[in-house]
């Protein structure tokens, strides 16, 4: 399915990250393999560290720490905020939406529209369409997009395949009108089929928690996990990402009329090194524009790693220059979105910590 | 067993050095290698014969015994 959207841009993006970090070197006795396999597996998929919440902190929390650090410094003006839409696979609850906690505890205006999506991976491309659908409405001229999760929580400790793999994080990006932008260009596919590749079992209506459920034990994959924890067939997200993304790219860029090379950043989730430098040698782009070390230093946060990628590898240098990228998210679903667009000139574009609570405090 | 044969098996060795891949008829079903390992096997044999095995060709199906694994490898044009 394709898109098309014109007059809108992004105005500015914050990354939200906690300050606590765990290395994999620290972990690898957690872990039911030999320590020298697990470290030849550190250097092919490009695991070091990665950065969890503490217990307790839940999404909303690390989202109102970057939307609260925007409305102090003057670069979000909550009066003028239309749409909040929250991306994000780990609510605070099944119900209210964990949109409208964020909209009640900034004390939004009542006249604006909250929005919770399920959605993971490619939840920042799926949220920036939904923002830029929002914005072609008349009634609305701001829209604000949070992606945020807090997937170490469900995930087994004791799982290698996942764990070290996986990280926490928030981003906090503005959409907004503009007379002068480029069309931008995007695309969706969707297959339920494969919707048991990722999933968390237990914890729905369909198999509610029980003890049974949280029991941990040992899988077929070598990994000790429960049915209370996060899940993923890695072989067959590989292969459908292989097999699904380098045709969604081409779709997207024949589309457009534009060419491979006139793309200047390729930023895509970012699952493992391993799985993107395939990507990239299929799609005969040079891996130095399709950026691949966010694993490594903050750890797989689901639909956060796109705007990381962006902060971590561009940061500032986007407040001043202007780039052609195709944005690309894959995963939960299965999902997978591209956009291509004009990224740049933005007001605010960098990466804060979340800090952990002191000990002693609540 | 062909040279090409013996390479595999001692890059399977060196990744499980805890496993018997000489007795297994199949790799994934009796537990020997899971979606790491073959991640980690995939990257060995792009080194060693400098391949880039596609990422479409990482199927189950494709690793699961010695003669499967060459049989991929011959696809690149890496043959005993």
């Amino acid at each position: 399915m394709n898109f098309t959207f014109r007059n809108m841009r992004v105005g500015g993006l914050l990354v939200v990250v906690p300050e606590n970090e765990s290395r994999y070197a620290d972990e690898l006795d957690n872990y039911n393999f030999p320590v020298a396999n697990s470290r030849k597996l550190q250097n092919v998929i490009g695991i070091d560290r990665h950065r969890l919440v503490t217990e307790g902190t839940c999404a909303s929390d690390l989202a109102l720490f970057g939307m609260r650090y925007l409305i102090d410094r003057g670069d979000l003006q909550p009066d003028e905020i239309d749409g909040l839409i929250l991306v994000t696979e780990t609510p605070d609850y099944f119900m209210p939406p964990t949109s409208s906690v964020i909209q009640g505890k900034l004390g939004l205006s009542q006249d604006m529209w909250c929005l919770d999506l399920n959605q993971g991976c490619a939840g920042f491309a799926v949220g920036l369409i939904q923002a830029f659908m929002m914005l072609q409405q008349e009634a609305i001229n701001r829209v604000v997009l949070v992606n945020a999760d807090t997937l170490t929580r469900t995930c087994s400790p004791q799982d290698r395949n996942a764990y070290p793999l996986l990280g926490d994080a928030a981003s906090v990006a503005i959409l907004e009108p503009s007379e002068h932008s480029e069309t931008i260009h995007a695309n969706l596919q969707m297959d339920g089929t494969q919707h048991e590749k990722i999933m968390i079992p237990a914890g729905g209506f369909r198999l509610p928690c029980t003890p049974a459920t949280a029991q941990v034990e040992l899988a077929g994959d070598g990994n000790f996990r429960g049915q209370d924890h996060y899940h993923m067939d890695g072989i067959a997200v590989l292969n459908f990402v292989q097999n699904q993304i380098p045709p969604l790219i081409e779709d997207l860029l024949s589309t457009a009329e534009t060419s491979l090379d006139q793309v200047d950043w390729f930023m895509f989730h970012q699952p493992n090194r391993f799985m993107l430098e395939k990507l990239a040698d299929k799609l005969g782009v040079p891996r130095e524009k399709l950026p691949n070390d966010v694993v490594e230093h903050y750890g797989n946060a689901s639909s956060v790693t796109i705007p990381t990628a962006i902060t971590h590898t561009l940061g500032t240098a986007l407040t001043e220059n202007t780039y052609t990228m195709c944005l690309c998210g894959f995963g939960v679903g299965l999902t997978c979105s591209s956009l291509l667009l004009q990224v740049g000139a933005l007001r605010f574009c960098e990466m804060i910590d979340y800090p952990s609570p002191q000990q002693g405090t609540v | 067993m062909t040279e090409l044969n013996q390479t595999i098996h001692a890059i399977l060795s060196e990744l499980r050095p805890e496993a018997d891949f000489t007795t297994s008829t199949d790799y994934l079903t009796d537990g020997l290698l899971d979606s790491t390992d073959i991640v980690s096997l995939v990257a060995s044999l792009d080194a060693r014969y400098g391949i880039s095995i596609d990422g479409v060709d990482i199927l189950p199906e494709h690793f699961t015994s010695v003669a499967t694994i060459a049989s991929l490898l011959g696809k690149y044009g890496v043959v005993s």
